[in-house]
């Protein structure tokens, strides 16, 4: 019964998460819309975190695997995976160590400056 | 093999299912960092198609089910970031100046590549969500008119490549705080990145499932901006 509350919670929230996509002009997918909603329904307290916890973090869990699917939907496009396959792994080696150095350096120097002038007073 | 798939309807959930659980299995057995459970059992369930010819049409009549609960799952991401509010408020400068700029090296990084390699627009609109979660990066991808499944290919493969080059570039940029190895994983890497930043320690993980919400977000309002670029 608990375990049947949380599930409709978390599917009404989806939704109404999937109607603001099709009222909405903006480019962002229902799920998106949903998860700014339900994290309005839990700060306004309309929704205790406690109601969706366990369906939720159950949906969390298993999410890596809800991508097979679409990740064995290569399939249908291999011809052009074959095309695009080396410089798009160019992209991806080169993008992601730049975007995790650009990202961590910028984090770790804020919080440095911080922590020294919080050291000085 | 395909007459007699075709009449299970279930067919395609049990190998996914069943691909998945070998693929942890075998994380667990080696601990190998390039075992990234998706990445294999995705593998795993290519190779079985392919062996057997069986078409991708007869495996998505079952394994599509798996799909459709990917975005009350998206919905969910909205538990870790109600949780972490502290959290986010304490360092909260941080957070979105360091997010903010990793959004924005990403777009410049791909846009510049993409020229370089002289690939198309629509390459380009396929790779720019290539460090944000699956769920939000095959929306933007769609809407910018991008080729859906290479975005997934895309994002998988940088999650994982984010994940085995985690502490290797940590260590050469001298990225020594908890929260902003957390942020760097997260928003380079999205939710496998956070599976490697959660085996960091609990800071480093926390910090990554919240950069995993704002990089995709802020990637959401980026996009259809940048799009029009190359």
């Amino acid at each position: 019964m608990k375990l049947i509350k949380e599930a409709a919670l978390i599917f009404a929230v989806t939704m109404a998460g999937e109607l603001l996509y099709t009222i909405l002009p903006f480019p962002v997918p229902a799920g998106v819309y949903g998860l700014f909603l339900l994290l309005f329904l839990l700060l306004s307290g309309l929704i205790k975190v406690e109601q969706i916890e366990r369906a939720g973090n159950f949906l969390l869990e298993i999410m890596a695997m809800l991508f097979i699917p679409a990740m064995a939907g290569i399939l249908e496009s291999k011809d052009l995976l074959a095309r695009v396959a080396v410089p798009y792994m160019v992209i991806i080696l080169v993008t992601t160590a730049f975007v995790m150095a650009v990202t961590g350096k910028a984090a770790d120097f804020i919080i440095r400056r911080k922590e020294e002038k919080e050291a000085e007073k | 093999m395909n007459e007699l798939l075709e009449t299970s309807l279930y067919f395609g959930m049990v190998l996914s299912v069943g691909a998945y659980l070998a693929a942890l299995w075998l994380k667990k057995k080696l601990g190998w960092a390039i075992l990234n459970p998706l990445l294999v059992a995705s593998i795993l369930v290519i190779g079985f198609l392919a062996v057997f010819q069986i078409d991708y049409q007869t495996y998505n009549e079952g394994a599509k089910y798996l799909s459709y609960l990917l975005t009350p799952a998206t919905v969910c991401l909205a538990i870790p970031l109600y949780k972490q509010l502290e959290m986010l408020k304490k360092h909260c400068v941080a957070v979105f100046a360091a997010i903010g700029s990793g959004v924005a090296a990403s777009a410049f990084s791909v846009f510049c590549l993409v020229k370089l390699l002289g690939l198309s627009h629509e390459d380009y609109v396929t790779l720019l969500p290539k460090s944000i979660t699956t769920a939000i990066g095959m929306g933007v991808s769609e809407e910018a008119g991008g080729v859906v499944a290479l975005t997934v290919v895309t994002i998988i493969l940088t999650g994982v490549a984010g994940s085995v080059m985690a502490e290797l570039i940590f260590k050469a940029a001298g990225i020594r705080h908890p929260v902003a190895r957390g942020l760097a994983l997260g928003t380079s890497a999205h939710a496998v990145g956070t599976s490697k930043a959660l085996e960091l320690g609990e800071i480093e993980g926390a910090m990554s499932s919240l950069a995993i919400a704002v990089a995709g977000l802020l990637t959401v309002i980026l996009v259809p901006i940048i799009s029009g670029l190359a």
